[in-house]
């Protein structure tokens, strides 16, 4: 008899090339992204004279420097782009570059493209690799040491983590996104809570969640300290993948959903800790600090400088204790970002701003071409336009401003991304993290604002 | 004996808040610098301008931080940045796991030291990884490390190096993966 195993044991132990005596393995790697920040793990292997070890395996991307408004930037973001070309061309490793219909952000196209699957095991050098766990794969972050051992290797060492499950029961509320479970569980928990665990997510709001959601849950595991984020696959997730371009076909697909089935975590596994949240109880939340552990429901006040940690974001945010947070002024609105780009997020945003006036200038940057095309064929790019929004194309853009596109200093963003750090959309730069429908509802109104009052006779 | 991690001593720097992250510790925009030209002087770039204890004292090699430090982005610049500064060690109450990975490939030690005994250090340290224990005027404080990072700081190790002579294990791997799970290999790769 075998023992009871988690999800992430079953998936954990089918990669395990071999272990070292003091508990590490080394694990296979069947996928692995590389964007623009991968040029110091390049230098690093033609640095000894290594080849990619799996360029078929290797998967190149420019997202997080991708110009969406035409031309690069300036000289420098050009040739960050042009260099991930040359190493990708070097080695062999297919890329999506700019102008690619495949093209957008790493955690968006490689469930789209089908590199993500359920039972693989996928690495980038780049902490929301936690994303693709959605799918019930490991997937975690690594740097750029990490990055270049992977490339010449197609390997990597790892101790387990230990393991976690946060079950969400119940159903979520109308106006309650995948977004505010995870900015709800990381404001209970801290943004070190899960800090040294692989977390799975279940409970029934988990399982009634599209692969859009939980890929959104899963992307945030990291602003909780999780490395890994996953959710068992289900019909859903099988679903979502099958004819997707680089999944298994025929008999290979059969043979996958056979295997795949079986990939849940016994029930009568136990875990390192488990966590348990009432999903009903959830209200749409936003952050007003610079740590996404500093988030309160929309209709909560600003709290009390009582650390010397509340003092200093409250200065750098420029709020005061007791101001109600609904009511807020914001300057600008962004709809982006690995977490909320996807064709989901932005059928939310225009649910709510359709046949409206944006208040603050805007910029909506779709998850990738792909959702770019099917929001304009479904009339969301015209909803966003009509509403005074920039539609441009895709990319991190204001997630972490690395293209070019930054919030000025001292201005204030509603944001559906994932960091609200001190200069993460640009110095000086004051962020609102919160889910696509609430970000439409500041574009809205100008303010912080509960989405709920908007969505009277609304989808 | 020789090691490759050496005792640190000095005055430690201080940066006593939590959750500071690698956006931080280095701001996005000196990603694209080559790291030949030193990444030094992009630390903590951005908060200097509006918290004081930011501008580290030059010189310092061991830094003591708040909860959390270097959570967020797994930037390996954020490492780069600290140790083209000078610093060899950093001690906190805890590390963002990407982080103090990336430390470790850097020959840069994550200390892990109990908040209370962290307040509790004074003046010059010096930090012994042999013996997991920061020395200072107020006695002894003993930290925490993973055991393997401890051992690969120690003998600096090079994990390229080690899988090396892994190559054998790796290719059986490779064949019984190709034929055990087709499924997972891109639909255009298969063999
Ligand atoms: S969208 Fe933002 S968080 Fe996601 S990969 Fe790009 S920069 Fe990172």
């Amino acid at each position: 008899m075998t023992l009871p195993r988690t999800l992430f044991d079953k998936v954990w132990a089918a990669h395990v090339v071999t272990s070292r005596a003091d508990g590490t393995d080394l694990l296979w790697v069947d996928r692995h992204f590389v964007h623009e920040g991968s040029h110091h793990a390049f230098r690093k292997i033609s640095e000894r004279g290594l080849a990619v070890a799996e360029p078929g395996l290797t998967f190149g991307v420019t997202d997080h420097y991708a110009p969406t408004r035409g031309a690069p930037a300036n000289d420098e973001i050009a040739g960050m782009i042009r260099r991930l070309s040359a190493n990708t061309g070097t080695h062999g490793v297919r890329h999506f570059a700019m102008g690619d219909p495949r093209q957008g952000i790493v955690h968006v196209i490689g469930p789209e493209q089908g590199l993500t699957l359920p039972g693989l095991l996928i690495v980038c050098g780049d902490s929301h690799t936690s994303t693709h766990g959605a799918f019930g794969a490991i997937a975690f972050g690594i740097g750029a040491t990490e990055v270049a051992h992977v490339l010449a290797t197609q390997t990597i060492w790892q101790k387990r983590p230990r393991s976690m499950r946060i079950t969400f029961t119940g159903r979520l509320s109308p106006g309650v996104t995948p977004k505010d479970m995870a900015l709800a569980w990381i404001a209970r928990l801290g943004a070190d809570g899960a800090r040294g665990h692989a977390i799975e997510y279940a409970g029934d709001a988990v399982r009634a969640l599209s692969m859009e959601g939980r890929l959104t849950l899963c992307n945030m595991s990291i602003e909780g300290g999780g490395r890994f984020g996953m959710v068992a696959p289900d019909e859903t997730t099988f679903a979502y993948a099958e004819g997707r371009a680089y999944a298994p076909k025929g008999a290979d697909w059969d043979r996958a959903v056979a295997y795949w089935a079986a990939l849940r975590t016994d029930d009568s596994a136990t875990f390192d800790r488990e966590e348990v949240i009432d999903a009903a109880a959830i209200a749409p939340t936003v952050t007003w600090g610079t740590s996404p552990e500093q988030a309160l429901p929309i209709n909560a006040a600003i709290p009390a400088a009582t650390t010397d940690q509340i003092a200093d974001a409250l200065a750098y945010m420029g709020l005061t204790a007791g101001q109600p947070l609904d009511g807020l002024p914001v300057d600008q609105v962004f709809i982006g970002s690995c977490t909320n780009a996807r064709i989901e997020d932005l059928r939310a945003a225009a649910a709510i701003l359709r046949g409206r006036k944006a208040r603050v200038p805007g910029l909506v940057s779709p998850g990738s071409e792909a959702v770019r095309r099917q929001a304009e064929a479904e009339g969301l790019a015209q909803v966003f336009t009509e509403a005074g929004l920039d539609w441009v194309a895709s990319g991190c853009s204001m997630c972490v401003g690395m293209n070019g596109d930054i919030v000025a200093p001292g201005k204030r963003c509603a944001s559906t991304t994932n960091r609200n750090f001190k200069g993460r959309q640009g110095p000086g730069a004051r962020t609102h993290l919160m889910s696509p429908a609430m970000v439409a509802a500041a574009a809205v109104t100008g303010t912080l604002t509960d989405v709920r009052k908007l969505m009277e006779g609304r989808a | 004996m020789t090691t490759a991690f050496p005792p640190v001593t000095g005055i430690p720097a201080r940066l006593p808040l939590d959750n500071v992250d690698t956006d931080q510790l280095i701001p996005a925009r000196f990603m694209s610098t080559p790291r030949a030209e030193g990444y030094g002087r992009f630390l903590l770039h951005d908060m200097k301008a509006d918290t004081p204890a930011a501008n580290l004292p030059e010189g310092a090699q061991v830094l003591i931080a708040g909860r959390n430090f270097g959570s967020g982005s797994s930037r390996e610049a954020a490492v780069y940045a600290l140790v083209d500064f000078g610093i060899r060690a950093v001690l906190a109450p805890s590390f963002g796991d990407i982080f103090a990975g990336n430390a470790v490939n850097n020959g840069l030690l994550p200390a892990r030291v109990a908040p209370e005994a962290l307040a509790q250090i004074e003046g010059a340290v010096m930090v012994d990884l042999q013996a997991c224990t920061i020395r200072h005027a107020g006695g002894e404080t003993p930290f925490d490390i993973d055991p393997v990072w401890r051992e690969k700081l120690l003998n600096g190790w090079d994990d390229i190096d080690l899988t090396a002579s892994r190559a054998g294990e790796i290719a059986a791997y490779r064949t019984r993966r190709r034929a055990g799970a087709p499924w997972s290999i891109p639909a255009d790769e298969q063999e």
